[in-house]
């Protein structure tokens, strides 16, 4: 006997073909149609400036050859002032972001706030999670000044709504029994949170704390662009002088300590849980 | 016997823990405390004291936005969304194979090609897109193209990294099926694999095309094409209103795409 969804089909008995993603055909052919037509249209409307393009040859070779030789040596002095205000930065405004983040983030828990408190937490989040880095930046640099203060308020602001996202979902999960057990014992607002709450979140916490310790450190570098301090604007003065080889060895220390971060912070991770 | 249950105060730790864990924190706070005052060395606090008057001197410029300037915003918009689309195909393309590369379970060789293909992944994924926009305009010229290459570059590490870990979690038994028919190693990866990870890679790339709209809006800072080209010269000439008019375009724009991201990968699990 053969299967009932072969016979149904009506396909041959020696070939079968797994059933399509989307069941209506004229739906899928629309769908098909749309994406062609999109991708001419939208790759039509991409310029490109050959005669540009061929002069850049050169450019792109003096950039690979300098990842190949990075000089480390002649602006040695300024990449280490880079590294060091983003470091300083990273540090800073994790710590100071995830500190600030724990209101937020029970403030938008629908199980510990009243309604009034949880929409503003929450509008807050939103604000926080959909404004670039990089447009923050811009506007805090011109508030505040060139250089890594700017920078550690920026990374602050986007830790803020990251974590509070994050552990708000975390929060409203827990196990309601423990947080009726303790009010039933009579315990105040900061014990239930205390022994209820933050008892069973802690290891997420400290999980994404380290999280999000590698992704300002990688934002860091960004920000520097705008202004902000850190490595990205000794990044930026290496490109605009066209010296690839000093470009090419800030990207070479960035890919390491990333990389020894992503390492560290996982194996701190799966140490915690 | 009630006396030495009375004095008895459930705690959480040990007092010799509870030094330990109070050690750690003071330890911490000293550190960060340290780090802030290297940080604001050459700081200078007067701007900083200055950031109100500032932030109501930028507030009052900017409102109200510069409406009118919506007309000449539609094609960098256009512009923008095509680097994200199509950065996104572009680096779906170049991320598949490396992943499929630094699977342990699907790798060719585990010693010499998992490696470099695992090195790619994370090189691609520790620099942001703006900073590959800022080598690529450097290299081809302004531009939509650099742009494109920029999110590509970038969306191949995120990609790749979130494919490879999905592939190495598959189910061995429906591998070892068909295998035992006796198919070929392609035959195997069709039917055996690609199947189970399908799924997976058509959220990823949805989830990767949300934050690349997102971060193609700023690679026009950069010279990079697309709406930020607007928002660099609205900048640059201070013309706060029509700033104002592109922030909004840009949170429209995102919102949007973050609506459209959810309901596909919803429509997909």
């Amino acid at each position: 006997m053969i299967s009932g969804t072969q016979a149904d089909s009506g396909t041959s008995l020696r070939t079968w073909a797994p059933p399509p993603f989307i069941s209506n055909a004229g739906t899928r052919w629309a769908l098909y149609l749309g994406a062609l037509v999109y991708l001419v249209l939208a790759i039509g409307s991409v310029e490109v400036n050959w005669a540009r393009m061929v002069l850049g040859l050169e450019r792109g070779w003096a950039f690979v050859e300098g990842f190949l030789y990075p000089d480390f040596s002649s602006r040695w002095g300024d990449i280490a002032q880079g590294f060091q205000e983003s470091l300083t930065m990273t540090v800073t405004s994790t710590a100071l972001g995830v500190f600030l983040s724990i209101p937020v983030a029970v403030g938008a828990s629908r199980n510990l706030a009243p309604t009034w408190i949880y929409l503003v937490c929450r509008a807050f989040i939103a604000t926080s999670r959909t404004l670039n880095e990089i447009i923050v930046a811009i506007f805090l640099v011109a508030m505040f000044g060139f250089g890594p203060f700017a920078g550690f308020l920026t990374l602050t602001f986007a830790t803020i709504g990251f974590m509070a996202k994050l552990m708000a979902e975390d929060i409203e999960e827990i196990q309601a029994s423990q947080l009726e057990a303790l009010r039933a014992t009579g315990a105040g607002y900061l014990q239930v949170l205390d022994f209820a709450v933050l008892s069973q979140v802690m290891p997420r916490l400290l999980g994404l704390s380290l999280y999000r310790l590698d992704i300002n450190f990688r934002e860091s570098a960004v920000i520097g662009i705008v202004g902000a301090g850190g490595i990205g604007a000794t990044l930026n003065t290496a490109m605009d002088r066209y010296e690839f080889d000093s470009a090419a060895a800030i990207l070479w220390v960035i890919i390491v300590i990333v990389m020894f971060a992503e390492y560290s912070s996982g194996r701190l991770r799966k140490y915690i849980q | 016997m009630s006396n030495s249950l009375k004095a008895v105060a459930w705690r959480k730790r040990s007092s010799k823990s509870e030094l330990a864990v109070f050690m750690v924190w003071v330890l911490l706070l000293a550190f960060v405390s340290w780090t802030f005052q290297v940080m604001t060395q050459d700081t200078i606090w007067s701007f900083v004291t200055d950031a109100p008057a500032q932030f109501n001197d930028i507030g009052s410029r900017m409102i109200p936005p510069a409406w009118s300037s919506v007309h000449e915003l539609w094609w960098p918009l256009w512009e923008t969304i095509n680097i994200a689309t199509l950065g996104t195909l572009l680096g779906l393309l170049m991320a598949v194979p490396i992943a499929f590369l630094a699977a342990s379970n699907t790798t060719p060789s585990a010693t010499f090609i998992r490696p470099v293909a695992l090195f790619l992944i994370v090189a691609s994924r520790s620099i942001n897109s703006l900073i590959w926009a800022l080598l690529l305009v450097a290299i081809l010229g302004p531009g939509v193209l650099a742009g494109i290459l920029a999110i590509a570059l970038r969306s191949i590490g995120f990609i790749g990294k979130l494919l490879y870990e999905a592939i190495e979690e598959i189910d061995a038994d429906q591998v070892e099926a068909i295998e035992a028919t006796g198919a070929s190693r392609a035959q195997t990866m069709t039917w055996g694999v690609v199947p189970q990870v399908a799924p997976t890679l058509a959220g990823i790339s949805v989830f990767r095309w949300d934050i690349n709209i997102r971060e193609s809006t700023v690679l026009g800072l950069v010279g990079a094409g697309g709406i930020g080209v607007k928002l660099e010269g609205a900048l640059a000439t201070l013309a706060w209103p029509k700033v104002t008019m592109l922030l909004i375009l840009v949170l429209v724009t995102v919102v949007f795409s973050e609506w459209i991201s959810a309901r596909v990968r919803k429509a997909l699990i």
